[in-house]
């Protein structure tokens, strides 16, 4: 059992890209944690650095209270699950997840035990003789974490665990690793670029661009406070409204509407308004606009109104609840869920 | 319209199309089917290259196999044959050409490419220009190798004529192994590679567990095509002319002897059918192997 602090590390391919850049990190011990951004955002580089698989250029990385920089992966006490499982199609599930015991060259019979002990766990006991090629993909995953967990690493970490599976396996497949890691208290690290797979599953999320952590926090911190625009935009399976906006008399002036604002702000300054659209709902007065598409989701619908300025507003409403195509329509956002933002630099104002 | 298209993609005709062909089967038919039936029937003859037996060869059956079988020369040669095959083709090319292939796989482009190219090189120069200039290397007359060794005058063709042939072939073959095998293992997955590394498993239970049983196939062609060419090489002539005193005669050079210093043609075609039959079993054992894997 071991948290993992990673302390200004940048890890930088041969073709000069600094994958990730001066970053430091520390995860708590017992957790699941969510590496999420874009692809490109570094996010499977740092995954692979704490993995010992790439050499960071500067930085530490700590595993425990060890200094792991420089030991090769095999030493580390880490184990990894990657996107394509990487399971021996020549061994049998049994001997896949025994393997680690088999270059540690423990007994036959240690080994045999070990796997069923792993597998009990993972319901694959009755798929012990298979070979990997007759195995589901959710089959496949579970011996793929089985291997790992067989490893006895002090860290667990995950490249993409769910994004091989199809849509409704997927689901299955997140409780059931939710459940797993919880079971086990394995610290474990994963990386995503599915958001709604990052608040589901971790305890903290840190969000990545450009090598870089946009913000860390829980899910709930970072789907409610996004800390600037490019998380505000990134989270949340309906894109957050972001309106352009200007401030009057501690008010802000955006699609044709006075809302109040943040406290503190000279006349004129500009800045942007973020509401989620499940925050917003029809009231007396607030923005006002013209029902121009309502989209079904289901158990609710994503209703878009045309404001007078032309910005367009999302919001969403119960089901049942959708009004007319052409209807004239004014919504507020639900108290404290009005988020201010930096025009220049996008960060998040208090207020 | 789509059978007759199935049956007649080109949209030529079977008349055109076999125009087509023909100079391509003429040649084959003239290079390979020809010489390979002559020497079928020559094998059975008493033909020789002059005297009576030239101008009218008598069939004389299978006479040509017997004494073939019976002859200590042929055993020798056999024996030499299969030391020649396993000792510069399945051993020496094969592991140092994956040996070469696994070890370039990290290196900088530019060094991996250097490497190559001075492989390759050994491989695309003509038979007899790579044997003169080993000849130049092994001469007891201020060779190379003697120089270097410190021992000038030691002739190495005669003192260590096998030895002198299993380097030189693995010199000069294994570039077809390295080139193989660097292409197969691009295909064995890094995820799997990785795995391996974090398990803790060092470079030899990486290759035992997850490289080989990825490139078992080509393990399998590879030492299929390098053990015929091996045995099929006529490059040890150049260089020993299977001296002395009959310690270096693999098989193709005892039966060019026989064909063309002795003149006893049948004999010899029948000796090479021998060699043909050797082969041909060697392959089976191959692809019986191979298709085990699938």
């Amino acid at each position: 059992m071991a948290g993992v602090e990673i302390t200004g590390v940048s890890t930088v391919y041969p073709n000069g890209v600094r994958a990730v850049d001066a970053l430091d990190l520390r995860v708590v011990d017992g957790e699941l944690f969510a590496l999420l951004g874009p692809s490109g955002c570094g996010k499977t580089t740092l995954l692979r650095t704490i993995a010992g698989l790439e050499v960071p250029a500067a930085g530490t990385v700590t595993i425990g209270s060890r200094d792991v920089t420089r030991l090769p992966p095999g030493r580390r006490g880490v184990a990894m699950v990657f996107q394509d499982y990487a399971l021996f199609p020549h061994m049998t599930v049994a001997e896949n997840i025994a393997y680690p015991l088999r270059v540690r060259r423990a007994p036959k019979a240690r080994q045999r035990e070990a796997a069923s002990e792993v597998a009990d766990g993972l319901s694959l006991s009755g798929l012990l003789d298979r070979r990997p090629g007759q195995l589901s993909g959710g089959q496949q995953q579970r011996a793929a974490l089985g291997r790992a967990v067989a490893a006895g690493a002090d860290v667990l970490l995950l490249d993409e665990p769910l994004s091989n599976l199809d849509a409704r396996l997927r689901l299955e497949a997140r409780t059931f690793l939710k459940r797993l890691q919880h079971d086990l208290a394995l610290t474990t690290v994963f990386v995503t670029h599915d958001q709604a797979e990052a608040l589901a599953l971790a305890d903290r999320i840190a969000v990545m661009e450009s090598g870089r952590i946009r913000q860390l926090g829980t899910p709930r911190e970072v789907f409610q406070r996004p800390a600037d625009t490019f998380v505000a935009n990134f989270i949340g399976s309906t894109p957050m409204n972001l309106v352009e906006a200007t401030a009057r008399d501690g008010h802000v002036e955006c699609a044709g509407a006075r809302l109040p604002g943040p406290p503190g702000l000279v006349d004129g300054t500009p800045l942007v308004v973020g509401v989620r659209p499940e925050y917003l709902a029809p009231a007396d007065d607030g923005i006002t606009g013209v029902v121009s598409t309502v989209e079904n989701l289901g158990v609710s619908s994503l209703v878009t109104l045309d404001c007078p300025d032309g910005t367009p507003i999302s919001l969403t409403v119960p089901e049942q609840h959708e009004p007319a195509l052409g209807r004239t329509l004014t919504v507020n956002a639900a108290p404290g869920r009005l988020l201010f933002y930096d025009a220049e630099d996008g960060g998040l104002l208090d207020g | 319209m789509r059978a007759a298209e199935d049956r007649d993609p080109a949209g030529l005709g079977t008349a055109r199309a076999i125009g087509f062909v023909a100079p391509a089967l003429l040649l084959v038919g003239l290079f390979l089917v020809f010489p390979a039936l002559w020497t079928l029937y020559i094998g059975i003859t008493d033909y020789q290259l002059t005297g009576p037996a030239a101008a009218e060869p008598s069939v004389v059956g299978l006479d040509n196999f017997a004494t073939a079988l019976d002859d200590p020369l042929f055993a020798n040669s056999l024996w030499l044959t299969a030391l020649f095959v396993l000792g510069s083709a399945v051993v020496g090319q094969n592991v140092l050409g994956f040996a070469l292939a696994w070890l370039l796989r990290r290196v900088r482009p530019a060094l991996r490419r250097t490497v190559e190219g001075f492989v390759l090189l050994a491989w695309i120069l003509p038979g007899p220009v790579v044997a003169y200039l080993w000849f130049a290397v092994l001469s007891r007359d201020g060779g190379t190798l003697g120089l270097l060794l410190g021992r000038p005058e030691t002739a190495w063709l005669v003192e260590y004529p096998m030895v002198s042939l299993i380097v030189f072939n693995i010199w000069r073959g294994t570039a077809f192994s390295l080139l193989l095998y660097t292409s197969a293992l691009a295909a064995v997955p890094p995820s799997h590679l990785e795995t391996a590394r974090l398990a803790g498993a060092g470079g030899w239970q990486t290759v035992r567990d997850v490289v080989f049983p990825h490139i078992r196939g080509h393990v399998l062609t590879n030492t299929l095509l390098i053990s015929l060419w091996t045995a099929n090489d006529f490059t040890p002539f150049l260089l020993t002319a299977g001296g002395p005193n009959h310690e270096s005669e693999v098989l193709p050079v005892l039966i060019y002897r026989q064909a063309l210093e002795s003149g006893q043609l049948g004999y010899a075609s029948a000796m090479s059918l021998l060699l043909l039959f050797g082969n041909l079993v060697v392959a089976l054992v191959y692809l019986r192997l191979l298709r085990r894997r699938a």
